[in-house]
Order: C-alpha cells, then structure tokens, then sequence
C-alpha cells in the first residue's frame, strides 16, 4: 500500500489509525519525503481484518480524498513480479 | 521488502504513464457449433460463448481492483466463422454475425473477434459466403469484428481475396456511411495472420489452438516514452537497453495478470502479446516515443530506422519476461488510436507511403488510415497487395484496416469515438492499379518458404 501527499503533521496517524480500526496488520512501513512529497509505503496482511478488501480498500479510498492524499492498496506481487527476477 | 522508489515506480506507471493490461481475450472454439441449420447453429454458438465467458469481465473486474491495475478490455475471440458455418445450408452468415453480437453483449465484453475467413491459398464455398456477409453484418452488429487473411509466405497471396476485399471494404463503408464507415474500422486483411492475437481488430481463435484459452495483451507506450526522456541525447546502445529494461517489467506485470486470469477462470493460459499499443490519450502514443528518439516529428526521415530499433527492443525485452509469446508482438502504429500520429498526419509530415516502409519493421501494417470515400475498390486492393507482399517477403504479419470515409476528402476528419479515435483523411495516390488488380490468381509463395 502506498500514500503520497503535501508533507504535513499527522499523515500517518491517520492512515494507521483507520488501518488498525479496521483491524489490518502492518508487517512493514517505509516513509520519506520525496522532492518534498510525502511518500510511504505499508505492507500489511488483511487476513487479519474482518472486512473485505474492498471495504478496506473504499475506505481507505474516502479517507484520502477527505484529507487529500493518494492511497493505493494494492496486491504486493505486482511489484515483486515487475522490480525482481 | 521491496525498494520504496521501485514501487513508487510502479505506482506512477500506472497513475501518470498509462501503465494498463491492454486486453485479456479469452479464445473459444467454437467447432462444436456446426449445424445444417444456421438458427441451431447460432443458438449452439450464443449458449458456448455465455457459458464460457460468464465469468470473464467480473474476474477482470477482480483482478484489476485487488493489483491496483487498470484492464482496458475484456473480449472474446472465436474460431473463424467460415469454419463453423461451413455445415450451414442457408447461406446468410450474418445471422451468426448477429448470436456473435448478442453473446458479446451478454458476457459484458467490448468486442468479439473471428468473423473471419483464412483464404490465402484460396476460397471454399463457406469462405464465399462470409466474406459476402461482412458488409452486413458489421453494419448491423456492434461488437463484432472481422479478418481475413488473404496471404502467407508459405501460400504466397491470393490476388482473387485481394480483389474481391477492396470491393468488400468499400460496401462495408457504404452500409455504415452514417458513422463515417466505421464497419471498416472492425475489419482487417491479413498476410500471415497469427492464431492468438488478443488484439482487435483482428483476433480469432486459431486452428491449432485449445477449446479454450487465456490471452493477454499488454501496452505502455506511456512508460516508455518517460524511460526515454530520462536518457535524453544519449547513444542508441542507451536507448535500446533503456527500452529493454522497460519492456522487461510492463511484460512481467502481463505474464502476472495472465497468470492470475488464468487460475480464477479455470482456463489454460496463452500468450502474452508484447505489443506497444497506443491508445488516443495524451502521453500514450507510439509516434511520440519516435519522437522522443530526436525526430521533429514523426514520418521524417529517420522514422523507419526509429521504429525498428523500438520493435525489436521491445521483443528483447519482453521475452525473458514471459513463459510464452505470442499474438502480434511488437509497435503498433494505428493512425486514428495515436495522438502523435494524427498530429504527424495533420502537419502533412506522415503520409501513407511513409507509414507502408513504417510497416516492414513493426508488428503491424497499415491500420486505422481514414482515405477519401471515392477512393476506388481497385485502389483499396492495390493497398492490400502491396502489405501482403511486404508480410510473405519478410515473414511476418502484415494487416490494412482502411476507412474509405463516404463523403470526405482529404483534410477532412472522421470521429469513431473511444479507443477507435478520429482520423485525419489521408491522401491517396490516385494513378490506377484497375489492370493490376484485375488479373487475379496467385501471386507464388517466395523461395525462402520452401524451408523443409
């Protein structure tokens, strides 16, 4: 999962709080800013979670469009199979 | 875990460079479905196709949601209609033209190819009578699309299927004169044509091919495009590796897709098509990445040489990256379906002969190329025999899906809409070919087919 936006404070409060409400694992959190844009990436187990993945995805969807940022949850082999042989 | 800047490099593919899976076609057989009696016959091919394709949007849908990945098209290929109707006692193929229509519609797809005919060394009575009903039956479909293929380097061309197309291409026209012709923009003459293209216009589900089959084709004009403007004024050897390593990942996300298609369809997977397709969008155009290369624009001189070196890259590129290739496999170079194009066009740079040398080193020919409406049927063909010869000489697969547009003349636009575009009308050399195409018979297979 990735999220991008204009650096600010509380960025991933937010994110990790709705994660965890939703009872989704994180296993691993990368963050930096990147040319002064907010980058992170989360890989996280949603077998954990009660919802489905699209729940948790939608959700996550609604909450950066209400405090713009760009959230993508996504299956974690479409990077392994395109940046590893 | 991963490197954050390889997945940002991912995410912005698909955000900002169009990264997409360009199609996923399932192919049918559709053998099963002969019958004396062309209504039974139509009603066997409607209830396979439903049956088989049920699932194919909804677990498109799927696998496009949880990979974060956008799959354009969903569509279906058939076996050549010639070959399942060859039983029929009624003639009128349209009526299965129309089952191929409302299966189509039914499963959720955006088009259904194999209303085709493989003529090239000549006609059966069945091959007659679908080639008859292309006029009609894409003038009164929707989703239907049809190919022919009239020529093989094994073969060599059939001159009588030259003919007899340019005529059919301009009634095709005719009978869709409202919309600028647009049946033509569904039909395509093949030399060479392959058994498992995933790509419309032209896919069927070929002879040697299984009762059922995942194929899958994949874009990104729009990321290589960006790769190259990172290597800006460096050598060729730079630029081809560049594209390489491009071509590389964009197929390895294809062979993933296809994979996981495959497995929640329950259906063998194919191949994986490598082909660039360029969509009307801004940022995903071929003739843009030729550009990139250092031509003004696209159609200079320097175009052909460009477009090679893109081709074969891609190729290189994509062929560790998947377990088996196949399709079309390479640039593709549709006039109305690329943005830079129309403009090359429109600047009076790109012309169609530039486009026909285009042809001998990409995977493709001479495609979505709107011509004035008076252009004559003998022109058409003329056009046709000239790309088959370059497909049968260079053993590769040649096609032309050419618009006649009913009353436009050069200068003049045609709008399909969608992924179809709108082109600009090109201009035709006008000295006759009558007597040429007049001739008929076969043009011989060369003497590098007899390979055993």
């Amino acid at each position: 999962m990735t999220v991008t936006a204009a650096d600010r404070v509380g960025i991933i409060a937010s994110v990790c709080s709705l994660l965890s409400s939703m009872s989704v694992n994180i296993l691993d959190i990368n963050q930096t800013v990147m040319e002064g844009i907010f980058t992170m990436t989360l890989l996280v187990d949603t077998s954990t979670s009660s919802f489905s993945f699209d729940e948790i995805r939608s959700a996550l969807i609604q909450r950066g469009e209400s405090e713009q940022l760009n959230i993508h949850i996504q299956r974690a082999d479409i990077f392994n199979a395109m940046h590893r042989v | 875990m991963l490197n954050i800047s390889d997945i940002m490099q991912t995410v912005n593919m698909i955000d900002h460079q169009h990264l997409d899976i360009r199609t996923i076609t399932l192919g049918i057989s559709l053998h099963d479905c002969a019958d004396s009696d062309i209504k039974k016959c139509a009603e066997k091919i409607y209830t396979k196709i439903c049956k088989k394709a049920e699932n194919l949007v909804s677990t498109g849908c799927e696998i496009e949601k949880e990979y974060g990945i956008p799959i354009i098209n969903k569509r279906i290929s058939v076996t050549p209609i010639a070959q399942v109707a060859a039983a029929c006692e009624n003639n009128d193929y349209s009526i299965i033209g129309h089952a191929l229509d409302n299966a189509a519609k039914n499963c959720g797809v955006n088009f259904i190819g194999g209303f085709s005919a493989l003529v090239h060394k000549g006609f059966t009575n069945a091959d007659l009578n679908l080639i008859n009903a292309i006029p009609k039956t894409l003038s009164e479909t929707e989703l239907v699309c049809s190919s022919v293929n009239v020529a093989t380097t094994k073969a060599g061309i059939n001159m009588d299927a030259v003919a007899l197309m340019g005529k059919i291409i301009k009634q095709t026209a005719e009978l869709t004169a409202k919309n600028d012709g647009i049946g033509c923009a569904k039909l395509v003459v093949f030399a060479n044509a392959v058994e498992d293209n995933p790509f419309m216009a032209g896919a069927f589900h070929g002879e040697g091919e299984p009762e059922c089959v995942i194929n899958v084709g994949v874009s990104g004009p729009g990321v290589v495009y960006k790769a190259l403007q990172d290597v800006r004024e460096k050598s060729f050897d730079i630029v081809a590796e560049t594209v390489k390593r491009t071509a590389f990942r964009i197929t390895r996300m294809g062979q993933m897709v296809a994979n996981a298609a495959s497995e929640r369809l329950g259906i063998p997977f194919g191949v994986v098509d490598l082909s660039l397709a360029p969509t009307p969008a801004q940022g995903d155009s071929v003739a843009r990445i030729l550009e990139e290369m250092g031509l003004e624009t696209c159609g200079a001189h320097g175009t052909t040489a460009a477009l090679a070196l893109l081709n074969d890259a891609v190729k290189k590129g994509g062929v560790m990256a998947s377990g088996h290739v196949g399709g079309l496999s390479g640039a593709f170079i549709p006039v109305s379906e690329d943005e830079g194009m129309i403009a090359a066009v429109e600047k009076g740079v790109l012309n169609i002969e530039k486009l026909e040398a285009m042809t001998c080193v990409c995977s493709v020919g001479l495609d979505m190329i709107a011509v004035p409406g008076d252009t004559s049927a003998e022109i058409l063909s003329a056009i046709i025999a000239d790309e088959a010869a370059i497909g049968v000489i260079n053993s590769k697969t040649t096609a032309v899906r050419i618009i006649p547009a009913p009353h436009k003349n050069f200068g003049d636009t045609v709008e399909f809409g969608g992924l179809l575009g709108a082109a600009p009308v090109m201009k035709v050399n006008q000295a006759k070919s009558s007597d040429f195409i007049r001739r008929g018979g076969r043009i011989p297979a060369p003497i590098h087919s007899l390979k055993n």
